[in-house]
């Protein structure tokens, strides 16, 4: 039993690294919540995807002219985000059909300048860095802007939520009440630039959107409400990011990618108990 | 002598020095307070402008006259999506009046209707109407809808009391019997705790229906209203456009069937893309228009269906 316990605590109680990487997956799994809920719900987990790697040629451009600055990383990653969220934006109202083979090529085009830039001066291991990001290396400064992000995530989340959920299933009628319309639009796309410019620095470009997105589907496989998906989407996230760091400290594994597998498999298991139980409920009998 | 005096104006100096430093930190503290304050104001009537503008109270109040307003369209050009939709359409919806919007496939019904909901942008041209935008309500096709969203049903009734308490305020607490008075008429009583994914198409537009009661709108923009919905249900909301007319609401629904349209709607505008015949629905659906708005369509796209 006490083997367990501290196979279960001992990692964080041993190192400092470990403690803050806890804190700050924890801040990122709490403005995660709403966010990855409100991009599954919007069914634009493919725009999410494209701001994710958006992020990187900003990103690449910091660390070329700084270096690891945290400052510098975060700057650039929101620049390029954000006018790859306005290009998207313009490119899906002027070419509605080509939508989804524009974000495609935003994706790939942004991957590929990212991965250049970074190349232009740094070695494998920065590029390894910038697209798979290292949650232990997260320091106080790193953690300070996590916490800010989620924190003013959350408040503007809670400030506007009614429209925001209103916008997200009929925009039309949002808009023809005259209750405004593409402007919580934008301070959507904009909170998830912000928050996968703050994820950047713990899971890279790769992986920033997974602990936004594999969490928040998890949770929707079991309630069709929305406040209680996004408190789940917590809960999940933050069991998804200490079985992560747990398994890649005992199985000496990448942290970042051990916390996103852990979310796939909360996922699957939810996809799964709630396909088995739909089923069984329709075969029942007399049901 | 002139030493004491010295020290003496010293002194006062001195003693002027705090008197001095409380009143700079009183003007930086009025100046501090107006800036707060203007910021504050600047920053409430953005939010009023552009995050709350759907919040009329004044708009909802009960005994409001829901007398139907006119809808005066004139040279109106609307492109959806990079195509011409509506071409120098000119004309008038009369107070009260209940028109149906009919035509060919792609011959920009839906688009005039976005536009006089507000919706979508007229290229060139203007709508005119003395009801205001907030008097307008309007149903979207049931594609235009994604049906899996979690909400419930009786949130999605409760929306049309949006100008009662806008993206911020409290709803006020007339509106849960508003809501429940107008589920009763759409025939859905009961439903409010159900997710809409859950219901049929019927029960779905019932829904929609029931937001449009609440919503107590002088103008009523319906688009298909009856498109995939069955033969009960479209008799029930029949029944509620017959009665919104009778009381004088101005209705203007895009139809296809065109046995309905001549049995319930007195008027009738009928499009291809320009405007074809609009007035009484007798003199507008004769075979010859009906003929005329598919070749004119036909013209320039290759998939025109006959109404």
């Amino acid at each position: 039993m006490s083997g367990l316990v501290h196979t279960l605590i001992d990692p964080f109680l041993s190192f400092a690294f470990m403690r803050t990487a806890l804190v700050a997956c924890l801040a990122l799994a709490l403005a995660n919540g709403p966010i990855g809920t409100l991009l599954l719900l919007r069914r634009m987990s493919l725009d999410g995807d494209v701001l994710s790697h958006a992020v990187m040629p900003g990103a690449a451009l910091g660390f070329l002219y700084a270096g690891y600055s945290l400052a510098a990383l975060s700057l650039g990653g929101l620049l390029t985000g954000a006018l790859v969220a306005a290009s998207a934006g313009l490119v899906a109202r002027w070419q509605p059909k080509r939508k989804e083979a524009s974000l495609a090529a935003f994706y790939l085009v942004s991957l590929a300048l990212g991965v250049i830039v970074v190349s232009l001066r740094g070695s494998n291991a920065d590029l390894m860095h910038v697209l798979f990001g290292t949650v232990l290396a997260v320091d106080i400064r790193g953690l300070m802007f996590i916490a800010t992000v989620s924190s003013a995530t959350l408040l503007i989340v809670a400030a506007i939520y009614r429209p925001l959920a209103v916008e997200s299933f009929d925009p039309a009628f949002l808009r023809a009440i005259g209750g405004g319309g593409g402007l919580f639009r934008d301070i959507f796309l904009a909170l998830v630039v912000l928050n996968l410019v703050s994820s950047f620095q713990a899971f890279g470009t790769l992986l920033a959107i997974g602990p936004m997105l594999l969490p928040a589907a998890a949770a929707l496989c079991w309630t069709r409400r929305i406040w209680p998906a996004i408190a789940l989407n917590i809960a999940l996230g933050l069991v998804a990011d200490y079985a992560g760091l747990l398994l890649s400290y005992h199985a000496n594994l990448p942290s970042g990618p051990s916390i996103v597998a852990a979310g796939g498999i909360l996922y699957a298991v939810s996809l799964i108990a709630t396909g088995l139980a739909r089923t069984e409920r329709a075969f029942a009998p007399g049901g | 002598m002139g030493n004491s005096s010295n020290t003496a104006r010293r002194r006062r100096s001195i003693e002027a020095i705090p008197r001095l430093a409380r009143a700079a930190i009183a003007a930086v503290r009025h100046a501090l307070v107006w800036f707060l304050q203007a910021a504050g104001r600047q920053v409430g009537s953005f939010a009023r402008r552009h995050l709350d503008g759907g919040y009329r109270p004044e708009v909802s109040e009960q005994g409001a006259p829901r007398q139907g307003a006119s809808i005066e369209v004139r040279n109106l050009s609307v492109a959806y999506r990079d195509r011409p939709a509506v071409q120098d359409l000119t004309g008038q919806f009369a107070a009260g009046s209940l028109t149906a919007v009919v035509g060919p496939n792609g011959a920009g019904k839906s688009s005039l209707l976005k536009v006089l909901a507000g919706i979508l942008r007229a290229q060139t041209g203007e709508v005119r109407s003395p009801a205001s935008a907030e008097r307008f309500a309007y149903l979207p096709q049931q594609s235009e809808l994604d049906r899996d969203f979690p909400v419930t049903v009786g949130e999605l009734v409760a929306l049309g009391g949006w100008r009662s308490f806008g993206a911020f305020r409290h709803p006020p607490d007339t509106l849960p019997a508003r809501i429940a008075d107008a589920m009763g008429t759409a025939g859905l009583e009961g439903f409010g705790a159900r997710q809409i994914a859950d219901l049929s198409a019927g029960e779905f537009q019932r829904a929609l229906f029931a937001r449009i009661l609440v919503q107590d709108a002088a103008v009523v923009l319906l688009d298909e209203p009856f498109t995939a919905v069955d033969e009960r249900t479209t008799g029930d909301l029949l029944q509620l456009v017959q009665c919104w007319h009778r009381e004088g609401r101005t209705v203007i629904a895009v139809l296809h069937d065109i046995d309905q349209v001549r049995e319930h709607f007195p008027s009738t505008l009928l499009l291809a893309r320009s405007c074809i015949a609009w007035g009484d629905t007798r003199a507008v659906l004769t075979p010859d228009n009906l003929a005329r708005a598919s070749r004119t369509l036909a013209a320039s796209r290759p998939d025109p269906v006959a109404a």
